[in-house]
């Protein structure tokens, strides 16, 4: 099972397993961090799962994805939604910082 | 010491609550009371996806309430408030430090004649989505009575489903008291396009049946409509019932302020058994959706764990209806201002609603994500100069 390291908010680091074909953000939620407030569970519709993670690992950023993360809170070039981040086998190691603006 | 939270509700906003509370390092005992059987899950689904989707969305894993150590008493009802000696009566007394009403709402009974044979169902709960998806098979014809949002998703999914469907309004039109007349205009054509007959300015007068099953909606002008399965979606009532009988300030829905504090400092309520303040409105109002739900939950997390409280949130809820994903944000007023953006023959456009000074007071989108976030970011700012 691939590990993900979330970095939170108030600093702290959490390495995480989560299963192939689930998301980051099911990762999060399954374990109750902090940041990722998930209000829609997945369906890419409430933009308060945002994080921060280097390119390539996952699926490109769709246009309704994009368009929800245009006006975020704290966006960067890096910024995806982790319910659109589906953790597959060379997915290990990844590490995502959790802003403090989800469900702003 | 640590607070004794003792929960009262296991929906989105109970189980958000109990998850903030050891998020942020609460020790005490978290105590939460459901009177359904399933472990919390996630209600939107249940009217967009009761077809042939996944009905059952857990909103955490079994597993998860045990190592958070949140004591979830499944099919457990509370049956009354002891204020005076801080106790909720259950199987057995439940003492608490802090209580929390997280209650929600049920299906407004419709009262007409007939409504209690089989074949006529309301849509809140799991159990109801597993009823209605029985019932409703590709070769069913089903009434929907109420146009409002619940009734064009269930009326949306069924259509796409090959199902017969017919709506059923009181009022002029669909979303009266909810949307624009714009959005509502744009919305009954989507769905009538697909072959879903709307009929509004209709009440409905009485249901007849056949061997205890439903088979015809009768209208006050006479029309009958022949049926196999009825929907009733006539809006929700907030379940206040312990409330009331505690004497705490209710009006149609527990009375809060803007941390959910009700009339009784010890005592809190969250979600949509609420009557709560709005940023941008005079008076109270009842917000039914999964955000207001969230943001209730932070504001009691944080008054519990003496954490700053949290910024008032610009109100919002979604909707998906066939391939429409609506974003609505901000309060809809009769009367506002409504600029169009974009062409909903496209089923991508924007419905941007202002004051008669020009400020924007809400938006309602379809396919148009980015409009959305744009204006919500522009009401948030408003709200910010109104508390300057």
């Amino acid at each position: 099972m691939p590990t993900v390291t979330y970095e939170l908010p108030d600093g702290s680091v959490h390495e995480v397993d989560v299963p192939c074909g689930q998301s980051v953000m099911d990762g999060s939620v399954r374990n109750n961090l902090a940041g990722i407030v998930a209000e829609c569970g997945g369906s890419c519709s409430c933009a308060t799962c945002h994080v921060y993670v280097d390119a390539g690992l996952f699926d490109e950023v769709s246009d309704e994805e994009r368009e929800l993360l245009e006006f975020a809170e704290g966006v960067r070039p890096e910024s995806r939604l982790s319910c659109q981040l589906i953790v597959g086998e060379g997915c290990g190691g990844v590490r995502v910082r959790v802003p403090d603006t989800n469900g702003l | 010491m640590s607070p004794r939270v003792v929960v009262v509700g296991g929906g989105h906003a109970g189980t958000t609550l109990a998850a903030l509370l050891r998020q942020g390092g609460h020790r005490g005992e978290i105590i939460m009371f459901g009177d359904e059987v399933d472990f919390p899950y996630h209600r939107p689904p249940l009217s967009k996806k009761f077809v042939d989707g996944e009905l059952e969305q857990w909103l955490r894993p079994a597993p998860f309430y045990t190592e958070q150590r949140i004591d979830v008493r499944l099919g457990e009802r509370v049956s009354s408030i002891d204020r005076a000696d801080r106790r909720v009566h259950a199987s057995s007394p439940c003492p608490y430090d802090v209580l929390v009403l997280a209650t929600g709402a049920r299906p407004r009974d419709l009262p007409v004649p007939g409504v209690t044979v089989g074949g006529v169902v309301s849509l809140r709960t799991l159990e109801d989505a597993r009823a209605l998806r029985k019932h409703l098979t590709a070769d069913r014809r089903v009434v929907i009575i109420g146009g409002g949002y619940i009734g064009l998703e269930v009326a949306a999914a069924a259509r796409a489903n090959g199902v017969e469907v017919t709506i059923v309004e009181r009022e002029q039109r669909v979303l009266a008291r909810v949307a624009s007349e714009e959005l509502s205009a744009i919305l009954a054509s989507y769905h009538r396009e697909r072959g879903t007959t709307i009929i509004t300015g209709a009440q409905v007068r009485r249901l007849t049946s056949r061997d205890g099953q439903v088979r015809a909606v009768v209208l006050d002008d006479g029309t009958a409509i022949p049926c196999d399965v009825v929907v009733v979606g006539v809006g929700a009532v907030p379940r206040d019932e312990l409330a009331v009988a505690a004497g705490l300030d209710c009006d149609q829905g527990i009375v809060v302020d803007g941390s959910a504090r009700t009339s009784d400092s010890a005592v809190f309520a969250i979600g949509d058994v609420t009557r709560r303040p709005v940023p941008g409105v005079d008076g109270l109002m009842r917000l039914e959706s999964i955000p207001s739900a969230t943001e209730q939950a932070r504001q009691v997390s944080a008054a519990i764990l003496g954490a700053e409280a949290p910024a008032p949130e610009v109100p919002w809820f979604w909707s998906d209806q066939f391939d429409l994903k609506l974003k609505i944000a901000g309060v809809v007023v009769p009367g506002c201002h409504v600029v169009r953006r974009g062409e909903p023959a496209s089923g991508r456009f924007a419905l941007l609603h202002h004051d008669d000074a020009g400020a924007v007071t809400a938006v309602e989108t379809a396919n148009a994500p980015g409009e959305f976030m744009a204006a919500k970011k522009l009401l948030r700012s408003g709200h910010a100069h109104s508390h300057l």
